[in-house]
């Protein structure tokens, strides 16, 4: 038997909560692969730092 | 614990939830952006890796978005005012105004500049203007200043597929100027359409739309003139880069409706639309939403056969 009845604002804040969090994944993964499209494609060329000595 | 500790993380019975946040988007508003950018970006004649293509529509829609709960934010006085409105997010008391202007101001900031990353700067720079152009040139300014609000304003409902090709061309040319004047030439009759229906709502909210204004005579010329003219763009787009004979087709048939919907609309007074409960007005309101979608599935339909030796002139 539970201990606490479960109000309708706890399924809310979960609801809420778990959104955020898949969408803060979904940004990560999203940003993972445009990162490796970037440095894959034919035209990519890591930047010139300053100082750097051929 | 003081007391005020105790009173400020008293869980209020309304609290909104995660759907409630995503209403502040305008999500169906943004579904239109999503196509219209989608098929600006498909039209240019240029390949655009799907990843990046992906988050170009991605992040046009967020900032769509962010403009969006922008707009409720200073709206909130007149969306509880009207029956269309009454029930978002804010007006209904289930989101605070400053938290949709800490949402639309970080939506703004992360699209625009994922999409400059994503794609390009001139992208970028251009969904800051089209937020701007959304937030303080209509909603702060035009909306409640002069009846041609809804003309002016429609400019920024149809840059998204500009921004599209921006996205995949880096540069500007004049096939999605043509898409931009599509959407930008629609928008007048198809609001037009809906305040004459939503008969008071604008009038209560003091919002100077036509009907208020000008009169709802006025406005049933208006939707007529702005048909007609529509009609004559949105055929002779047929003839250009991002048209082609079933774009073509398309067109005819759908200004032939559309035309006559505007002039059903035309001939009739009030006393006819109050006997039937403005039945032409409500049909020539939802024959618009088909109207554009099937415009930009006709370019989407031409773009997507060119890489097969189908598909344009």
């Amino acid at each position: 038997m539970a201990l606490k009845k479960e109000h309708d604002l706890h399924k809310r804040r979960f609801g809420r909560n778990m959104g955020v969090g898949l969408l803060l994944g979904s940004f990560v993964v999203l940003v993972l692969a445009l990162t490796m499209v970037k440095v894959t494609s034919s035209g990519f060329q890591f930047p010139q730092t300053q100082g750097t000595q051929d | 614990m003081s007391d005020a500790s105790i009173n400020a993380s008293t869980p209020r019975e309304d609290e909104a939830g995660f759907g409630d946040y995503f209403a502040l988007l305008k999500p169906r508003v943004m579904s239109l952006v999503v196509f219209t950018a989608f098929v600006g970006l498909m039209a240019a004649p240029v390949g655009v890796h799907p990843v990046i293509g992906f988050c170009a529509v991605l992040f046009i829609a967020i900032g769509g978005g962010a403009s969006g709960a922008l707009n409720m934010w200073w709206d909130a006085d007149i969306d509880q005012v009207m029956k269309r409105t009454k029930a978002r997010p804010i007006p209904a008391g289930k989101v605070e105004a400053g938290e949709a202007l800490s949402l639309g101001l970080a939506l703004s900031g992360l699209s625009v500049i994922m999409l400059a990353l994503a794609t390009n700067v001139f992208a970028g720079a251009f969904l800051a203007f089209t937020i701007f152009f959304y937030v303080v040139v209509y909603t702060m300014w035009l909306k409640r200043a002069t009846p041609q609000n809804i003309v002016i304003g429609g400019a920024a409902g149809a840059f998204p597929p500009v921004i599209g090709w921006i996205a995949a061309t880096g540069t500007m040319s004049v096939e999605p100027w043509l898409m931009f004047a599509l959407t930008f030439m629609w928008t007048p009759p198809h609001f037009w359409a809906l305040a004459l229906f939503m008969r008071s709502d604008y009038d209560d909210a003091g919002v100077p739309m036509l009907t208020v204004t000008h009169g709802r005579r006025a406005t049933r010329v208006h939707i007529l003139v702005y048909t007609v003219l529509l009609a004559i763009l949105a055929v002779g787009t047929a003839f250009s880069g991002i048209g082609g004979p079933i774009y073509l087709a398309v067109a005819t048939v759908m200004n032939g409706l559309f035309l006559l919907g505007a002039w059903k609309i035309f001939r009739r007074n009030e006393d006819d639309s109050e006997v039937d409960d403005f039945k032409a007005e409500r049909s020539f309101f939802k024959l618009s939403l088909l109207y554009l979608f099937l415009h930009f599935g006709a370019i989407l339909v031409e773009a997507s056969l060119k890489p097969y030796g189908l598909g344009g002139w």
